[in-house]
């Protein structure tokens, strides 16, 4: 059935069981009622019908459970029979998640046919083998979250076997090393068996022995974030962004040039073709820190706006369950969501059927505390093992009609710890990333500043904010001009003018298709800013020292603007040498 | 074709709107086709909205005017609506429910399929990479359509959207590959419906249209099968007869309004504008349907066009379509207003698929860079053009007065078109290079410096230093 792995006995929900089948009563869509014959808790998984089509517990009330459906129940009928699985919903763990696409079920998408009809996609347990060495031996002690061994094959990413949560003790039994499938058992630890794979309901967070610890940056390869807006493994981020600012541009980016270990990219639906170009892309594009193909770290989760909008709602928790794997296994994992307002959708339409008093826009109560808890599941964490790992959680957020104001995007924004705000005037100039500074934040970029100066890069604060600064002052001209003209200004505030120009062009604006442009290391980005800043001073120097401001707006500022294009993206001695020749070409002050 | 059950129920307890309540039915299930037998003996069709114990709750897809509910047969197909599908359907005309109007036999099928469709796989979808042309220069050069994209048309009432809907399904081709058309009309009125014949004629004598046409005084309710019936259609001849397939559906703001009708008359929580919570997810029901199967050679691309009202783009009817769809080809009143047809706004039109189906190898090698360099210039002549409006143009720049010549020469010279031409796409680029050229070499530094020199780009145009100012 549906990735219903877990037995009875790994979790907290209802001790008996399964319960006997019981009638179906109503049917609404992706809501149906049952009746309640005993055995049934909340969130228990209900195979629903002759198709068996997964459901999950959502109330309880009187002699009625209400199901919220994971898939479409055209011809479901009142009478017909409904079968209480007596186990949360959990996803299905282990090395394979790697390099795979799947439903927001977490059952793989590879395996279904062309169509995708009720019931045609199954869960799977891959038929192939991992190559398993114990790092434990027979007689020894290991607590929960230790490593009882690792998979050598299972690509890139460096993969391993630990003991479940709320399990330890005596090894009684480890496997000797060989090749073994996801469902085998390879250890058995104080009396409970560990597989190569594992299993964990998907609402419930896996445990971590202490939350916090040191900031590190999480890099992403994006000038305009690096630069001006950080994020630190283990935070938050928001990108709320009206339709055709490049939100999932902007995301998949990031998916394909951040310096994590894992990705988990979850499509909640969103465009079909767009998926299809996410998949092939990944498999397409080489991993220049590991040689390997980009999909081999990605775990990518297929929820399209066509499927079933339940399957939504409980993709991001699938998600995060999965991220939250990967780090107890001491990686660095960045869970990236296409798109939370859907999601958040599925929360309004089921709440709807269910007849909840709405709040706000007719989304339901909860909806807050349901944004907040979902942000929750980040974190930079010591593991149950003692490793550190990380979790950051970058969520678009696609506001209606661009309503800033609207709930999914007004809660998003108090729960998380940045927020890159995308602007439509920017996307319409075509400046991409379409990163507003006006409205963007990083309440990362204070401890971020402090760890680099600590690291021995003090200057990384200062051009933060000498960038920021000039984009402040362009910004503040910029409406002057537009009732005045340029020519109206006094001379040193045209160079104001023309230095917000050069940062956005040649620092900020990053094109996703060129080869050098695309990634940028952080000492390009470092010297590119750094290079356009000289420029900047060079250019006040020559106007203060009585040049023309319309002589320095009429010299080609092409070295600087083009270095980063021309450049490769770690070569911060071809964009030395390009400020140099800008220099020579500006002249020095009379 | 649907095999109706024997039993039929006469307890309906309730009508209201749309909506028709049967009482005492047994295993009746969700998303069920429904047929109504009214004492007259006519005959209407329904949707199982909600089933509650013995109670069914029924969308009358013909409404329920003058229906008694004392004397109503109501019997249940024990199966979603499933429609015909095969090659009969092209060259026919046919109502917003899929029968015959041109007086012909009813559609028969080589298959049938449920109207609601099914999702493609992601992971077996092929990313579009080819173009449909339409003829339309404007479309063609800057908005490329690729296949297996949608692409909406965003207008406002009083502008020429029918007509650029109907010129793109009249002479759009794929390059000598089987093409098909699509057109689903929802609450045309009956001029604009026999304009529609009218126009489409030439494609549906040929057998590669399909016309399903939903007018304004046909039931409301009937467009919300209007468009599903049109994509189940176009799904066989593009999946199973390897068919590249055109979906025009206009207008999809009277389809949003039927949708928010029967969601008013259930009592469901509104949501903007009392548009129901689901529009999102219902759009992109229809919309998602486009694509490409890995393995398979036909496409389906849609092209939905919808009327913003008030002109409002923030609307959840375009609002939600622009999440949906994969760009959008806004017309504007400007243009219109100075008799340039079509009226496409071209800097706030995008087609995001367009970089992989147009360029080397699929159209011309010089047109993305082409496309590239005539939205910059544009958006730099719309900048100079505010200025000039409060500064006056003695005080531009020489450069800038050339933006404004480049302006009028993209209107006049390009962008206008007559309503029957298909032009093709090698004149389409050949105009644009005429219209850059108007602009010195110096301003067109997006393109590289080959193609210029191939052109004879020159820092002072031979076409004349203000050519187009007396316009």
């Amino acid at each position: 059935m549906v990735g219903m792995t877990a037995t009875a006995a790994e979790r907290p929900g209802h001790p008996e069981g399964p319960a006997r089948p019981c009638r179906i009563l109503r049917v609404a869509g992706p809501l149906v009622e049952v009746e309640y014959v005993g055995g049934t808790a909340m969130y228990d998984l209900v195979s629903l019908g002759q198709a068996g089509l997964p459901g999950e517990v959502v109330a309880i009330g009187g002699d009625v459970v209400t199901v919220q459906s994971y898939e479409y129940t055209g011809g479901l009928a009142p009478g017909d029979t409904a079968r209480p699985m007596g186990a949360p919903l959990s996803a299905a763990l282990g090395p394979a998640l790697l390099g795979g696409v799947f439903d927001g079920l977490l059952r793989p998408l590879s395996g279904g046919g062309e169509w995708l009809r009720p019931g045609s996609v199954r869960p799977a347990t891959p038929e192939r083998t991992w190559s398993f060495v114990p790092e434990v031996s027979e007689g020894g002690r290991i607590g929960e979250g230790g490593v009882v061994g690792e998979i050598r094959d299972g690509g890139p990413v460096r993969s391993r076997v630990l003991v479940p949560p709320g399990v330890g003790g005596v090894v009684e039994r480890v496997a000797a090393a060989g090749a073994y499938r996801q469902d085998e058992v390879v250890a058995v630890v104080g009396g409970a068996e560990v597989r190569i794979g594992a299993s964990w309901p998907v609402r419930r967070p896996r445990p971590v022995r202490e939350r916090g610890g040191e900031r590190e940056a999480l890099g992403t390869g994006q000038r305009v974030i690096d630069l001006l807006f950080p994020v630190a493994r283990g935070s938050t981020v928001a990108v709320p962004g009206g339709f055709g600012t490049g939100k999932t541009m902007l995301l998949q980016q990031i998916a394909k040039w951040c310096d994590a270990d894992v990705i988990v990219y979850i499509g909640c639906g969103e465009r079909g073709n767009e998926m299809a170009d996410v998949i092939a892309e990944l498999a397409a594009l080489e991993d220049p820190r590991t040689g390997g193909r980009l999909a081999d770290r990605t775990v990518t989760i297929a929820n399209t706006s066509n499927m079933p909008m339940m399957a939504r709602e409980a993709s991001v928790y699938t998600g995060a369950t999965v991220a939250e794997y990967f780090r107890d296994m001491g990686l660095d994992v960045v869970v990236i969501a296409d798109s939370t307002s859907r999601w958040a959708e599925a929360l309004r339409e089921f709440a709807s059927r269910t007849g909840a008093l709405p709040a706000e826009e007719g989304y339901p109560a909860g909806l807050a505390s349901a944004i907040a808890a979902f942000y929750e599941r980040a974190g930079a964490v010591v593991t149950l093992g003692g490793e550190r790992g990380s979790v950051t959680m970058i969520g678009a957020v696609s506001p209606p009609g661009g309503d800033l104001t609207e709930p999914v995007t007004a809660h998003t924004e108090r729960f998380v710890r940045s927020v890159w705000s995308l602007d439509r005037d920017l996307a319409y100039a075509r400046h991409y990333p379409a990163l507003s500074w006006s409205g963007s934040f990083s309440r990362d970029a204070a401890v971020l500043a402090e760890r680099r100066a600590a690291a021995g890069d003090a200057a990384w604060a200062d051009r933060r904010a000498r960038l920021a600064a000039v984009l402040a002052e362009a910004d503040r001209l910029a409406d002057l001009v537009d009732l005045v003209g340029v020519t109206a200004l006094p001379d040193p505030e045209r160079v104001g003018v023309l230095a917000g120009r050069l940062v956005r062009e040649g620092v900020l604006r990053q094109s996703a298709l060129s080869a050098n442009d695309a990634y940028c290391g952080p000492g390009k980005a470092a010297a590119l800013a750094d290079a356009v800043l000289a420029t900047v001073d060079r250019c006040r120097e020559l106007v203060a020292s009585g040049v023309p401001a319309a002589t320095v707006e009429a010299v080609d500022f092409g070295p600087v603007l083009r270095a980063r294009e021309e450049v490769g993206p770690h070569d911060t001695e071809g964009v030395g040498a390009r400020r140099q020749a800008m220099l020579d070409r500006l002249g020095e002050p009379r | 074709m649907t095999a109706w059950s024997e039993v039929e129920y006469t307890a309906v307890r309730e009508l209201r709107g749309p909506l028709a309540v049967v009482a005492g039915v047994s295993g009746v299930g969700w998303d069920e086709f429904v047929r109504i037998t009214l004492d007259s003996g006519e005959r209407r069709y329904g949707v199982v909205l909600e089933v509650d114990r013995d109670t069914a709750v029924v969308q009358v897809l013909e409404d329920t005017s003058g229906m008694d509910p004392a004397r109503l047969r109501v019997s249940f197909a024990g199966e979603p609506l499933r429609v015909p599908v095969g090659t009969g359907w092209l060259g026919r005309t046919c109502n917003g429910r899929g029968e015959p109007v041109d007086g012909g036999p009813p559609v028969f099928g080589e298959a049938s399929a449920p109207v609601g469709g099914t999702p493609i796989n992601p992971v077996r979808r092929e990313p579009p990479a080819d173009p449909v042309l339409t003829g339309v220069g404007v479309i063609d050069a800057l908005t490329t359509l690729v296949r297996g994209q949608k692409l909406p048309v965003f207008s406002v009432a009083g502008l020429p959207h029918l007509e650029l809907a109907l010129q793109i399904a009249a002479q759009s081709t794929v390059g000598g590959a089987a093409f098909s058309v699509v057109f689903a009309g929802m609450g045309l009125t009956h001029a604009d419906a026999s304009f529609v014949r009218d126009a489409l004629e030439e494609r549906a004598a040929a057998a590669e249209l399909v016309l399903l046409l939903n007018t304004a005084d046909d039931p409301v309710i009937e467009r919300i099968l209007t468009p599903r019936i049109a994509l189940t259609v176009a799904e066989h001849l593009a999946f199973a007869r390897g068919h590249h397939v055109l979906v025009v559906m206009t207008d999809m703001t009277a389809y949003a309004e039927a949708l928010r009708e029967v969601s008013a008359a259930r009592g469901e929580v509104p949501a903007r504008r009392a548009y129901p919570g689901y529009l999102y997810s219902d759009l992109a029901s229809l919309y998602e349907r486009c694509g490409r199967i890995r393995g398979r050679s036909g496409s389906v691309t849609v092209l939905p066009v919808l009327t913003m009202p008030a002109g409002d783009i923030t609307h959840p009817v375009p609002d939600l379509t622009g999440y949906i769809t994969e760009g959008q080809i806004v017309l504007s009143r400007q243009p219109h207003a100075l008799g340039v047809y079509p009226p496409v706004d071209a800097l706030s039109s995008l087609s995001r698929l367009m970089r992989k189906g147009a360029g080397p190898g699929r159209t011309r090698p010089d047109h993305l860079d082409v496309a590239a360099q005539t939205l910059a210039a544009l958006s730099r002549a719309r900048q100079v053009r505010e200025l000039s409006d409060l500064v006056g143009q003695g005080a531009l720049s020489p450069t800038d007065r050339r933006y404004l010549d480049f302006d009028q020469a993209f209107w006049r010279r390009f962008v206008a078109q007559p309503r029957d031409e298909a032009r093709p796409l090698d004149r389409t680029l050949d105009a644009v290079w005429q219209v850059l050229l108007t602009l010195p070499r110096s301003e067109l530094a997006l393109l590289p410096t080959a193609l210029l020199d191939g052109h004879g780009a020159r820092e002072t145009p031979a076409g004349g230093e203000r050519e187009g100012a007396e316009e």
